[in-house]
């Protein structure tokens, strides 16, 4: 194999990866405070819309991934309206926002459909410029560093800071918190909020840095996967980041299985494109075996908070 | 000349929900390192009150003097901030979380996390309330987690400290070491007001009772002076009853039986069973006395058939074994059983009472033949149950969740006895229930006994299970102690028991 093609395999693998670790890390955070908001795959199209919208009309990505981030949370305060200040059920309104997320990109985006945006000018041109094979470390958008920040981040936030220990005992025991003085209520919309505004700016790198083109639902499904690696990851960031590079090779594989030949081809095409999902379902049922990661949930998960007192 | 002004004085108190009103004009007052009782039955008001002091609700009517000053409290960080602590009946921790981070959740200003390691160690000596701050709240005993909650109290130095029902879940040996340190802190100048319904204690501990009965001040009193029964006739506003049991009582051949039953927790922190083993003969009352979290949620489950906790001959009613059957089977062999947990696990909420009859008294009362629910027979039988038990409900057709918890548990457990099982059990019978329905639920079980039945009743409130049982054993962390007769037990063994011979005084855990 030569030094381009594992450049290109590592690449694509980041590529993939990164939006799946941006999303899952979103999810993380709101799941910590106790909402399960499955909403992501729709605030990642509304965040791709978007993006891609802004970056069109501006000019500039970084505006664009702004905007993807401000139209993710937003859409994430309609789940957040209904599920916190009106204790909607939680399931039933993140699987509607899913699918709201998907009809509301379609028709905003219809006007956007075959045009291109500017990408990312490369943040490293100096260091690429000396040898090729330093594209693995910076030949990347800046999104794909910002995920990797926002990964040591959250960890940092939730393991060492007073507001993260106050955003998990919200979702470890919500009666407790409130009979403390805290803000659950508060604490879960600010979690909410940044969920949807990761998701949007996942959803962003499929219109702006993936394919820079618009296209209907081109998400495809990866908000689910990111939704399950949350539990793969039994809510730790780093464990996160592992499980979507995991993914993201998986992916790629399937890509370049039929490319490679051998073995790789005697499958067929569909099985590969199963592969990723099969493995989800896999690793769910995996860990619904194992004790340890299910008590590992945050004990409020899922459930409306209505104070007793 | 400060020590005068009373530290809290409460005038004129009035707080209604609908359809209750919780508090009716209460006034009173703590002086300074006083211990003040605040005594009453469950929805006598007491909890709603010290809500309000701490700041969780809001009166509709009164004042609140803090030192002398009229003050508002409008939320529980402002009650902290006067110098209110407060331990709560149901600990407000969170159990996936440490002992070190849970006590920082409980304070408002942010304190490095030295310092505050420092001052917790501080806490912990001046009183004695040992705890190790790195472990998992989860895999402490409930006398552990108070302390937790104690430590995180007094870290904010309190001038008045709120403790609701503190030694319900606790050892006899606990109860003790909690009052040492209570002393201490009232030797030096903090006034603690005492919530709790057992009468002993209230003599042993406080200065000062006042009895609240239906949201309204009864008297004010000085529990050295009165007796347990004078003070108890003036919380139930009437002549206290107390059990008929026929003396002499003798009792029939064995009739139900477990033997060498074993079987994993259930749930993430389920307590399992190690080789329990007990006989129960026709006409006994059989208790089981325990701290929470031992054992007693894995053996009702084990006992009722729920779990199935493996051969047939492990649980027998009557030398016939059971112990593989269902819970259906086992009810039609005669054993009938009543969680712990009243709302969703022994009725339904959501259910009317005739519905929630039909659930368990199907088969052996035919309220259902051949998939066919025969609704007529169920509401009689429902209605049987509300005018046997004095349940106050709007009749057969009453959602079981528009009931109190104490006229809910007066049908539940009728529902059962009505029945006439040959073997019942029962986990905390009068779990939040008032004394008159108490002695109601009492008195049932005994009558049951006498008609020859075989009873387990699974409690923590040790009180309880001497008045009401023949026989008594103790769970700890899942293993059961020998049979005592009731009448020459010893309380101190008990106690020692409830603790486990690594009793946490001495272990090896604690910093």
């Amino acid at each position: 194999m030569s030094p381009e093609f594992i450049v290109a395999i590592v690449a694509a693998i980041v590529l993939v990866a990164t939006p799946i670790l941006l999303a899952g890390l979103g999810e993380l955070v709101v799941e910590k405070s106790g909402v399960l908001n499955l909403g992501v795959e729709g605030m990642m199209l509304i965040g791709a819309v978007t993006g891609f919208a802004a970056t069109a009309t501006w000019g500039n990505p970084y505006l664009g991934v702004i905007a993807a981030a401000v139209a993710g949370a937003a859409a994430s305060m309609i789940f957040g309206f209904l599920t916190l200040t009106l204790s909607a059920n939680q399931v039933a309104t993140g699987l509607a926002l899913t699918i709201f997320g998907g009809g509301f990109s379609a028709l905003a985006g219809k006007p956007f459909l075959g045009k291109t945006v500017p990408a990312f000018v490369q943040l490293f041109p100096d260091a690429l410029a000396l040898h090729p094979i330093w594209r693995v470390v910076f030949g990347y958008s800046p999104v794909v560093y910002f995920s990797l920040f926002m990964c040591v981040a959250i960890a940092w936030f939730l393991k060492r800071t007073r507001a993260g220990l106050i955003l998990r005992a919200v979702g470890e025991n919500d009666q407790s918190a409130h009979a403390i003085g805290y803000s659950v209520i508060g604490v879960r919309y600010m979690a909410v909020a940044f969920g949807g505004a990761m998701a949007g700016i996942a959803g962003s790198m499929f219109s702006m840095v993936m394919t820079p083109i618009w296209a209907e639902g081109l998400t495809a499904g990866r908000g689910w996967i990111a939704l399950a690696l949350v539990v793969f990851a039994s809510w730790r960031p780093f464990r996160l980041l592992a499980g979507a590079y995991v993914f993201g090779a998986v992916m790629t594989l399937e890509v370049h299985a039929k490319a490679a030949g051998g073995i790789f081809s005697a499958l067929p095409p569909e099985m590969w494109a199963a592969l990723p999902y099969l493995a989800t379902l896999l690793v769910l049922v995996l860990i619904s075996l194992r004790r340890s990661a299910a008590s590992s949930a945050p004990a409020c998960l899922g459930r409306p908070f209505i104070p007793t007192a | 000349m400060t020590d005068l002004v009373p530290r809290l004085s409460l005038r004129g108190i009035t707080k209604s929900f609908p359809g209750v009103l919780a508090n009716d004009n209460v006034s009173f007052e703590v002086k300074p390192g006083e211990i003040h009782a605040l005594l009453g039955e469950n929805g006598a008001g007491k909890s709603t009150l010290v809500k309000m002091i701490y700041g969780i609700m809001q009166p509709d009517a009164g004042e609140i003097r803090w030192n002398g000053q009229a003050v508002v409290v409008p939320n529980p960080k402002a009650a902290r901030k006067l110098g209110v602590g407060m331990v709560f009946q149901h600990f407000s921790l969170f159990e996936a979380l440490t002992v070190f981070e849970n006590i920082a959740l409980g304070l408002d200003a942010k304190v490095p996390q030295r310092e505050l390691e420092a001052k917790i160690k501080a806490v912990m000596d001046q009183y004695g309330l040992r705890l190790d701050p790195q472990r998992i709240v989860a895999d402490l005993s409930v006398g552990e987690r108070q302390r937790i909650e104690i430590v995180r109290a007094l870290l904010l130095n309190p001038t008045l400290l709120i403790m609701d029902e503190p030694t319900s879940v606790l050892t006899p040996q606990e109860v003790e070491q909690l009052f040492v340190v209570l002393r201490q802190l009232a030797s030096e100048g903090c006034s603690i007001l005492y919530i709790s319904h057992k009468l002993h204690e209230i003599k042993a501990l406080c200065d000062t009772a006042t009895i609240l009965r239906g949201g309204k001040l009864v008297d004010t009193c000085d529990p050295k002076v009165e007796t347990s029964r004078s003070m108890a006739e003036k919380m139930i506003g009437g002549n206290l009853k107390s059990i008929s049991k026929p003396e002499g009582r003798s009792f029939g051949a064995e009739k139900f039986t477990v033997s060498r039953l074993s079987m994993a927790g259930v749930g993430h922190f389920g307590v399992a069973l190690k080789d329990v083993n007990f006989a129960v003969r026709a006409g006994e009352i059989f208790g089981i006395a325990g701290v929470a979290g031992n054992g007693q949620n894995a053996l009702l489950l084990a006992l009722s058939g729920e779990e199935i906790a493996g051969g047939a001959s492990i649980i027998a009613i009557g030398g016939q074994g059971i112990g593989g059957l269902s819970a259906k089977q086992r009810r039609l062999k005669g054993l009938a059983s009543v969680p712990e947990e009243r709302n969703g696990h022994a009725a339904v909420p959501d259910f009317t009472l005739s519905d929630n009859s039909v659930l368990t008294a199907r088969d052996r009362l035919g309220l259902a033949v051949s998939g066919l629910i025969r609704p007529n027979a169920a509401k009689k039988y429902t209605r049987d149950v509300i005018s046997a038990f004095a349940v106050k409900a709007t009749g057969s057709e009453a959602m079981a969740g528009s009931l109190s918890g104490g006229n809910l548990q007066k049908y539940i457990m009728g529902r059962e006895i009505l029945q006439r099982p040959e073997v019942l059990v029962v986990s905390q019978p009068t779990w939040g229930v008032d004394a008159g329905a108490a002695a109601a639920i009492h008195q049932a079980l005994v009558d049951l006994a006498a008609a020859g039945s075989a009873i387990v009743v699974i409690s923590q409130d040790l009180d309880e299970l001497l008045s009401l049982c023949d026989t008594l054993a103790v769970i700890n962390e899942g293993r059961l102690s020998k049979s005592m007769p009731v009448a020459g037990v010893n309380i101190e063994e008990v106690g020692l028991l409830m603790g486990g011979i690594h009793g946490e005084t001495g272990a090896p855990h604690a910093a």
